[in-house]
C-alpha cells in the first residue's frame, strides 16, 4: 500500500550506548510523486480547505508527534 | 506594494504555559530555514527570473511573511506572562537578560539571523532547486518542532505550517517544470 513514511533499518552495533532504535522512519510527502498538477484533481470544500492548509487533497499528508493522541505513528 | 490584513492566516492557539517551545519555534522565526529567511529568499529573487515564475515568487514570498507572523504570535504567546524564573527553567535566561521578552530574529541555539543564510545566484535552475530544498528543510523541521511539543493546539497550527511547505515545494518544482519547457513535447534524452 502507498504511504509517505518510509522505513530503514540502520546498523546495530552490539556496543551502541542507548537502546537501539532498530527501524527509522522518513516522510516522502506527495509533492514528490505528483509532477505537474494535472487538471481537475478533487478538491477539499473551501472551510475544509482553509483548515487542512491545501485544497487539493492529493497533497493533505499531516504531520503527529509522538503526544498526540491523533498519533499516526510519526515522530519515534 | 502590500496590502495588509489585520488577521493571522491561521488561528493561533496556545494551551500550556512552556516557556520551552518558544526556545524551538524560535528556530521558524531567526533560523536558517525559518519562515524570515523564506521570505527574503524568495522575494528577492524575484528581479532575475524569468517572468513565468516572478508571480510564484512573490505569493510565496508574501506568504512565508505571513507565516513569520504566526510563528511570532507563538512565541510571544508562550513567553508573555513567563517569570524570570520559569524562562530560566526553559534554558532561555540568556535571551531574556539580553531581550527581556522581546522577540530577536535568531535560531534556537541563539544564533542570530545572517544574510547568509540565504542565496540568489542568478542561475534560474539553481535557485528554484535552492528554493525546493528549503522548502524541504523547513517542513522537516516543523516536523522535529512538532516531536517536540506536547501542546495539541500548538501543533495544530504547526501542522497548518508545515502543510504549507509541501505545497509551496510542489508549486516550485512546477516552476523548474515551466522554465524547462519541454514539458508538452514528448522527447526523451
Ligand atoms: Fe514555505
Amino acid at each position: 500500500m502507498f504511504t509517505t513514511r518510509k522505513q530503514y533499518m540502520p546498523y546495530v552495533s552490539p556496543f551502541d550506548p542507548c537502546p537501539p532504535i532498530h527501524v527509522k522512519t522518513y516522510v516522502t510527502a506527495p509533492n514528490l510523486y505528483a509532477g505537474f498538477q494535472p487538471p481537475n484533481l478533487p478538491q477539499f470544500s473551501l472551510h475544509e480547505a482553509l483548515k487542512k492548509g491545501t485544497l487539493w487533497k492529493i497533497f493533505y499528508d499531516p504531520y503527529y508527534g509522538p503526544y498526540e493522541v491523533n498519533n499516526k505513528g510519526d515522530g519515534l | 506594494m502590500w496590502i495588509y490584513e489585520k488577521k493571522l492566516q491561521y488561528p493561533v492557539r496556545v494551551s500550556t504555559c512552556n516557556p520551552k517551545l518558544a526556545k524551538y519555534l524560535i528556530e521558524q522565526y531567526g533560523g536558517a530555514d525559518g519562515e524570515l529567511a523564506a521570505a527574503l529568499r524568495y522575494l528577492n529573487q524575484r528581479y532575475s527570473i524569468p517572468d513565468k515564475v516572478i508571480g510564484l515568487l512573490t505569493d510565496i514570498g508574501t506568504e512565508e511573511l505571513a507565516h513569520l507572523e504566526m510563528i511570532a504570535t507563538m512565541v510571544y504567546k508562550l513567553t508573555k506572562d513567563a517569570t524570570p524564573e520559569q524562562l530560566k527553567e526553559a534554558g532561555i535566561a540568556p535571551h531574556y537578560v539580553d531581550h527581556d521578552r522581546a522577540l530577536f530574529y535568531h535560531n534556537a541555539a541563539g544564533v542570530p539571523f545572517t544574510a547568509t543564510y540565504i542565496q540568489a545566484k542568478g542561475d534560474p535552475i539553481a535557485d528554484l532547486y535552492e528554493d525546493i530544498a528549503a522548502e524541504e528543510k523547513a517542513r522537516a523541521t516543523y516536523q522535529w518542532i512538532i516531536n517536540m511539543s506536547d501542546d495539541p493546539d500548538l501543533n495544530d497550527g504547526l501542522r497548518f505550517l508545515r502543510e504549507r511547505e509541501i505545497i509551496h515545494s510542489q508549486r516550485f518544482r512546477e516552476a523548474v517544470e515551466i522554465l524547462k519547457e519541454e514539458r508538452d513535447r514528448k522527447k526523451f534524452f
